[in-house]
């Protein structure tokens, strides 16, 4: 009796033992094979999607799978150069107050039904809507009227000229034949989504996983890739055994990752990696309104304390880049001969002795009137990497004689304790880099508010010009002239120390063909990647 | 006995009323709203969005009149709908993690009785031989090992370098093209792994206390009386102590019936797996307050049922107590 039970286990085991072992693709060698439809390609996603309509959600899950499903009416090309998408082209008036966009013929939704300019009228009204509960309504605030005089044509005129009104139009166009007439938040679209995209939506098992399928009827042509699957796994460590494992084709790596533990012949012969500059930066603020800070020599000397390319070297094993103000280096906008900071403590020390604080009680701290040079930098708890820059400063400030403590706190008590009432001294944080410079919400001396982004309340009256001509210029050599000079004063007032813009660092499996990275990433030509047919793992 | 219930039953209404009202205090003070997700540190949102998103989901009133607006809802079993931004209902979000995660907990509970209880036995009556020690460190070893930790070797040595089994997730990608009995294996397969971490840090608690158990009975005087009668050593262990000692199993087995809807966050965060622990996690770090109240709400009962259970079952198989 008790043997048969144990041969029985075994049994079972052996089974499960031999079912699913997972061979890994190695290319041809040198081969650059022709394109090819067909395979799937799978995702590493941290988390889940919240709502596939784009009108309701914010977290990148969501704008990823949107992203494929829906198309704008213009975008970004490779260059970060705005596009049309479904807008074939347009024109915009000599006063700079009306965009005329004309669409494109023939673009059906997944549903067969065709796309007009009735769709884009309808996406406009639904996100101005009072009733819907959306943070993007803000974009439209400045739109006087909207037409659609024809089925091709769709016409917005605004009060103001507004630098950013075009890229606007970039939001994913909603399908008005589904969704007209009903409540948005009850829609059935936020969970099977219908667009125009290049992939269609099949399935979504939460928590586990979401399928897209290649839409054949694609007015640019069918994607290659036949399936896309975008399996959620909420830990960096698995993920990265589930793409060793051959469970996974892309992710996005750690400095670790992709410094030490990628760097093997077999890794390299499997998969593809990449690095560019992220579109994001991490800074340390200032609180403008505490009397130490008020002295601009105080915040440049702490600048040339820091090390940034030690900080940059510890924190991201040297995958990153020095910035100096808050635009991606190699961009348009970015002013590459602002005044930079490099690391010297002897300048930082003359600076300070020349504003006042100098070590006069030998105990080998500063101090000025009998008080020590003092503060408390504050940053999230979960972001590793914060904390890291946080010790790195504080070690290099305690060398010039600065005292310095950390606090990390949690998340929404960080926010509704510390930032949005101006209680700290000091903070590590960090900004996305949207593609338009438009910095007014975080510079403008007006949003030093209540829950405001100015919450260092930096205020400038020529940053507030510049900030205030910069959105409403529409020409991009004006702007850069704008924003060069922005940057300038930035680097000179120095109310954050900008300290890096970390480097994005995906892989993708070797077999994924077509990739071409460039200032946009390497996602923006997802449609022309291709597996060659010898490649291809999954038949079906 | 039917008057004992319903008087047990009748007594679990103020008690859970106490418990939601607790509860639904306790998470309006933590700082932060379920807004703001959508509103903080956005460049676009407003101030007046802030204030209608807010508006919408009740949080301009006073707290009290939201525990009543909820209390009205939930008194229809209404949980309510989720204030992330899907905005489905609760009932629906709890019950498609519900399987999984009951699932992977009897399966651990199983196997964890399955290797505690033989090893208590065992490790009681050969008190201090070489077995007894050897299984003390292993269980001890297993209770002390972070379970991420064990998670992460076992996915590298077994599934990155042997590939014996999946690294993590429920299913293989190809799961829907599988046969009954093909679905199940895949899933036995991915299961293998999670079962088996989850139940190696439990053995210790149960070993060591069926152990003590039946240290204690084998002491009693009946167990001399039936060795004194000559019963053979087999039966004097099995049929007279066991019996007695794992009466107390039974109590601790009630009491665990609620821990069967609760996951562990980061044991599921680490195997990829959609259950009740990430759920939970993630509505409170959003405070998604009909979300945490539901599952609290579920908790609470099946603590109170788990209870009840344990004092039945207990009067059940022990006639000392039934006839108090």
């Amino acid at each position: 009796m008790h043997k048969f039970h144990i041969s029985a286990m075994l049994i079972l085991l052996l089974g499960l033992i031999g079912c699913d072992r997972r061979e890994p693709v190695i290319p041809a060698e040198g081969a650059e094979a022709a394109p090819a439809y067909g395979d799937t390609i799978i995702m590493g996603s941290i988390g889940d999607a919240s709502n596939l309509l784009p009108v309701l959600a914010s977290d990148s899950a969501s704008s990823d799978i949107a992203g494929m499903v829906y198309n704008g009416l213009v975008r970004y090309d490779k260059n970060l150069q705005i596009e049309g998408d479904l807008a074939e082209s347009w024109e915009i008036s000599e006063d700079n107050l009306t965009i005329t966009f004309h669409l494109r013929d023939g673009v059906t939704w997944h549903d067969g039904a065709p796309f007009t300019s009735e769709d884009v009228l309808f996406t406009y009204r639904l996100y101005i809507d009072p009733k819907t509960p959306t943070a993007y309504a803000e974009r439209y605030r400045q739109v006087e009227s909207a037409e659609a005089p024809d089925p091709h044509t769709f016409r917005v005129t605004y009060r103001k000229p507004l630098a950013t009104a075009l890229i606007s139009w970039g939001m994913p166009v909603l399908p008005k034949h589904l969704l007209e007439g009903q409540e948005i938040t009850e829609s059935p679209l936020s969970r099977a989504p219908i667009g125009t995209g290049p992939y269609r939506f099949v399935e979504w098992k939460p928590g586990e996983k979401i399928v897209l399928e290649a839409n054949s009827d694609y007015y640019e042509g069918k994607p290659y890739i036949k399936r896309m699957v975008y399996r959620i796994i909420p830990d960096l460590s698995t993920m990265f055994l589930e793409l060793q494992s051959g469970g996974l084709d892309y992710m996005g790596l750690t400095p670790l990752q992709y410094d030490k533990q990628t760097d093997t012949p077999a890794f390299k012969r499997r998969y593809n990696k990449f690095r560019y500059a992220a579109s994001s930066y991490t800074y340390m603020g200032y609180n403008l309104k505490r009397p130490m800070f008020q002295d601009k020599r105080i915040r440049q000397a702490l600048a040339y304390a820091l090390n940034k390319e030690e900080i940059i070297e510890g924190v991201l094993l040297g995958l990153g880049q020095v910035a100096t103000g808050p635009y991606k280096p190699e961009t348009w906008v970015y002013n590459p001969d602002v005044r930079r900071y490099p690391y010297s403590p002897e300048k930082a020390k003359a600076l300070l002795s020349e504003a006042g604080w100098i070590d006069s009680d030998g105990n080998g701290f500063l101090d000025k009137d009998g008080e020590p040079l003092s503060f408390t930098i504050i940053t999230n708890q979960g972001n590793d990497q914060r904390i890291k820059t946080a010790e790195i400063i504080q070690r290099r400030l305690r060398e010039i004689g600065v005292d310095v403590n950390l606090r990390v706190v949690e998340w929404a008590s960080f926010l509704k304790e510390f930032v949005n009432p101006g209680n700290f001294d000091a903070i590590i944080l960090g900004w996305t880099i949207p593609p338009d410079p438009d910095a007014y919400n975080v510079w403008h001396s007006s949003k030093t508010g209540p829950q405001e982004l100015n919450f260092i309340n930096f205020k400038n009256e020529e940053v507030d010009e510049l900030l205030e001509k910069g959105r409403r210029t529409l020409d991009q050599s004006e702007r850069q002239k704008i924003y060069y000079r922005f940057q300038e004063i930035l680097a000179e007032e120095q109310p954050y120390t900008f300290l890096y813009v970390p480097d994005a660092l995906p892989v993708v499996a070797a077999r994924f063909r077509g990739i071409d990275p460039a200032p946009n990433g390497i996602m923006y030509n997802f449609i022309k990647w291709y597996v060659p047919e010898k490649e291809q793992r999954f038949k079906r | 006995m039917v008057k004992y219930l319903s008087k047990r039953l009748l007594m679990m209404i103020p008690l859970l009323l106490g418990i939601t009202l607790i509860s639904f205090i306790v998470i309006h003070l933590a700082p932060g709203e379920p807004t703001d997700i959508q509103t903080e540190l956005n460049p676009e949102a407003s101030t007046e969005l802030k204030e209608r998103l807010r508006a919408q989901y009740n949080l301009d009133k006073p707290l009290m009149v939201q525990y009543g607006i909820w209390l009205g809802r939930i008194a229809r079993l209404d949980f309510g709908n989720s204030f992330s931004q899907d905005r489905r209902p609760v009932a629906a979000k709890i019950a498609e993690r519900l399987p999984i995660t009951i699932l992977i907990n009897i399966l651990s509970i199983v196997l964890i009785l399955l290797v505690a209880v033989p090893i208590g036995i065992l490790s009681a009556i050969r008190r201090n031989s070489l077995f007894d020690r050897s299984t003390t460190i292993f269980v001890f070893l297993g209770f002390a090992t972070p379970s991420f930790w064990l998670a992460l070797l076992l996915m590298d040595f077994l599934g990155v370098r042997l590939g014996i089994f999946p690294v993590a997730g429920l299913k293989s990608l190809g799961y829907d093209y599988l046969g009954w009995g093909g679905k199940f294996l895949d899933i036995a397969h991915h299961l293998v792994l999670p079962v088996f971490v989850s139940a190696f840090g439990g053995l210790a608690g149960f070993s060591r206390y069926m152990r003590s158990n039946m240290l204690e009975v084998i002491r009693q005087d009946y167990v001399l009386t039936a060795r004194a009668k000559g019963l053979p050593e087999r039966l004097v262990i099995y049929k007279h102590a066991l019996r007695n000692a794992l009466l107390p199993v039974i109590t601790i087995l009630g009491l665990s019936v609620p821990g069967l809807i609760g996951g562990s966050v980061i044991f599921e965060t680490i195997f990829a797996i959609p259950g009740m622990g990430k759920l939970f996690y993630d509505g409170v770090m959003m405070r998604d307050y009909p979300l945490i109240m539901g599952v609290l709400v579920i908790g609470a009962i099946l603590t109170l049922v788990g209870n009840l259970i344990a004092d039945l079952s207990y009067a059940l198989t022990d006639p000392r107590i039934r006839k108090a």
